[in-house]
């Protein structure tokens, strides 16, 4: 007797065929390339001379951690950016969020959300150079700043640290505080509406209820938002590249990790560049193990929760 | 919430609510003009000649957009018409190629019980959050070997393997896409992949729809992948053109023409966006819920 039941399988194998081909063409090749240029010296010397490739074990990575590069201050400006941005855009989406939820509030969100999201479908290159023009010495931001004050000297925005690094946060804040807004109200639709239903019933006011329900229950959401945000400002390329011409603008002090690795990338220093992604590689898979772990523990929860229902 | 609830406490709150609501319009107003306050400079100054940009900032439109729009078209060092030709080239493709072959892949691992089922999920799944920026080193020296440096190729192909895109299909497949559906149709004789073009991918329209959006905004605004590839002027991609202009010195370009460069790589992705708004922000809380 023939088996009465056809097997499919082969036809799983071959509709994802293209996505691996392609992705082990294209990332998983280049990948392992890439840690393989970060032990060879291989680099041009005025732009022609090839130096390399020679097999150089690991100095590659003394030389990115010893004192003339001072990898860490690149690793801290990449921080202290992000952390610019980041806490204005996590404290003002909680606070959206939450007031976008209230349903005793009755806000009408559609039009806000909207232009609250505006600024993060917009190039992020585009963005940099908008806000180099607005904020330049002779831009309308200056133009309105002298009208107001009477003063007849400009802020030098480009040409002092802070005013730099913070016009880049601003960049970042506003293109994202959206977008966190969204993502976190979602998180607060999930809470159990009787929840707060009978902390009102008992008296709870907003605040109490937002610090006592809201914040415990969106806590792994929270830590999602905390960690992937980490991971993009640890990728910030677009904006410091282009407000900070390539990240030299200022001593260096808004060239970020990978405006560095573009540096290398683009004078063809192989060596260093390949170490250096490794070094980001590393960083990265840490911070993405973290949310795999924080997530696996949100599932079981969650099926908990289902099983509970039948 | 249940409208009973309101009724509890009704009498001693209502002023405060009403308070709250005041607060909170005035703040998330204040902040929407925040966010639109670039936008609204940037196209004044689109407006206004190099000059009256020069002599001060005025909130009043000029008359100087065609003016300093066909400068910007006839700048040979930027190449305004060839970049976004370009942009719209490798950003379409990008979107349909990362739709539909995401869509597949999600197809397969959601359909077919086969033994790497599992483990390609859980490899996907892993590899989504590595930045694309580790492995660009291997992946400039690739396409060089290749020699397809200046090609579109090494930048819309890699978009088959696109692990974001990948999750969200799944995810949909989980919540609207019935097994039973596929059973019918073989019971009907329809072979695999025709069931696969002609009676899935209709029901996969609206997340389809939401993901082509997404990646095509973010292959339009990509920059340093493209940067690195591309270095014929007539190749260029957008993003490249904004570096150049930003490489030139500010004060001996014309300013009008910038402000029009920059909106040009602004202007359509935004009104674009406001068209689709609705169903772009019910997409984000898709992909964000889970479930």
């Amino acid at each position: 007797m023939r088996r009465k039941s056809i097997s499919y399988a082969k036809w799983g194998y071959i509709f994802v065929i293209p996505f691996f081909a392609v992705f082990i063409v294209f990332n998983l090749i280049p990948l392992i390339s890439t840690f393989k240029n970060s032990f060879y010296e291989n680099y041009l010397i005025n732009g022609y001379q090839q130096v390399g490739p020679t097999w150089v074990g690991l100095s590659n990575y003394s030389e990115l951690f010893s004192e003339n590069v001072t990898l860490g201050k690149y690793f801290g400006n990449t921080f202290i950016i992000w952390l610019l941005g980041f806490i204005p855009q996590i404290f003002f989406s909680l606070l959206f969020a939450s007031w976008f939820t209230d349903l005793r509030m009755k806000l009408k969100t559609g039009a806000y959300k909207i232009i609250f999201y505006l600024p993060n479908v917009i190039m992020a290159a585009a963005m940099g150079m908008l806000f180099f023009t607005l904020f330049s010495q002779s831009g309308p931001i200056n133009s309105i700043y002298k009208s107001i004050t009477g003063s007849t000297e400009p802020i030098y925005f480009f040409e002092g640290v802070w005013t730099q690094r913070g016009i880049i946060a601003l960049i970042n804040f506003l293109m994202w505080f959206g977008n966190t807004t969204i993502m976190l109200m979602a998180a607060i639709n999930g809470i159990d509406p009787s929840l707060y239903e009978s902390a009102q019933i008992d008296g709870a006011n907003p605040t109490q209820t937002f610090w006592k329900i809201t914040i415990p229950l969106i806590k792994p959401i929270l830590l999602y938002v905390l960690i992937t945000s980490l991971i993009g400002g640890l990728q910030m390329f677009d904006v410091p590249q282009i407000v900070a011409n390539g990240g030299s603008a200022v001593d260096s002090t808004s060239m970020t990790v990978v405006v560095y690795l573009n540096k290398h990338l683009f004078s063809k220093n192989y060596g260093m560049a390949g170490a250096l992604s490794v070094i980001l590689f590393v960083v990265a898979a840490a911070l993405s193990l973290l949310i795999f772990f924080l997530t696996t523990d949100r599932d079981k929860t969650k099926k908990k929760k289902k099983g509970g229902r039948k | 919430m249940a409208a009973p609830i309101d009724a509890v406490g009704a009498k001693s709150s209502s002023t405060n609510i009403l308070i709250r609501r005041i607060i909170s319009y005035t703040v998330l107003t204040i902040f929407a003009f925040l966010a639109l306050f670039p936008f609204f400079l940037l196209i004044i100054q689109m407006t206004r000649s190099s000059v009256e940009i020069n002599q001060g900032f005025k909130p009043i439109p000029g008359g100087s957009f065609w003016e300093n729009f066909k400068t910007v078209m006839n700048n040979n060092n930027w190449r305004m018409l060839k970049a976004l030709r370009n942009s719209l080239i490798v950003s379409g493709l990008t979107a349909f190629l990362s739709t539909y072959f995401s869509a597949l892949t999600a197809y397969a691992i959601h359909v077919y019980d086969f033994k790497l089922r599992k483990f390609l999920f859980t490899f996907i799944l892993m590899i989504m959050m590595v930045p694309a920026q580790v492995s660009a080193l291997g992946f400039v020296r690739l396409v060089t070997d290749m020699g397809l440096t200046n090609s579109y190729i090494p930048l819309v192909i890699p978009s088959i393997a696109a692990p974001a895109t990948f999750f969200f299909m799944k995810q949909y497949m989980e919540s609207s896409l019935p097994l039973d559906i596929v059973e019918a149709a073989r019971i009907d004789g329809s072979g695999e992949f025709r069931t696969f073009n002609s009676l899935i991918l209709p029901i996969l329209k609206p997340a389809i729809a939401v993901q082509a959006i997404f990646t095509f905004v973010s292959s339009w605004n990509n920059f340093f992948i493209p940067a690195l590839i591309l270095d014929d002027p007539d190749k260029k991609t957008l993003p490249i053109v904004i570096q150049i202009i930003r490489s030139q010195d500010l004060a001996s370009l014309d300013l009008g023409a910038v402000y029009v460069a920059i909106g040009i790589s602004i202007v359509p992705v935004a009104v674009v966006y406001l068209i689709l708004s609705k169903f772009i922000i019910r997409g984000i809380a898709l992909g964000a819920v889970k479930g």
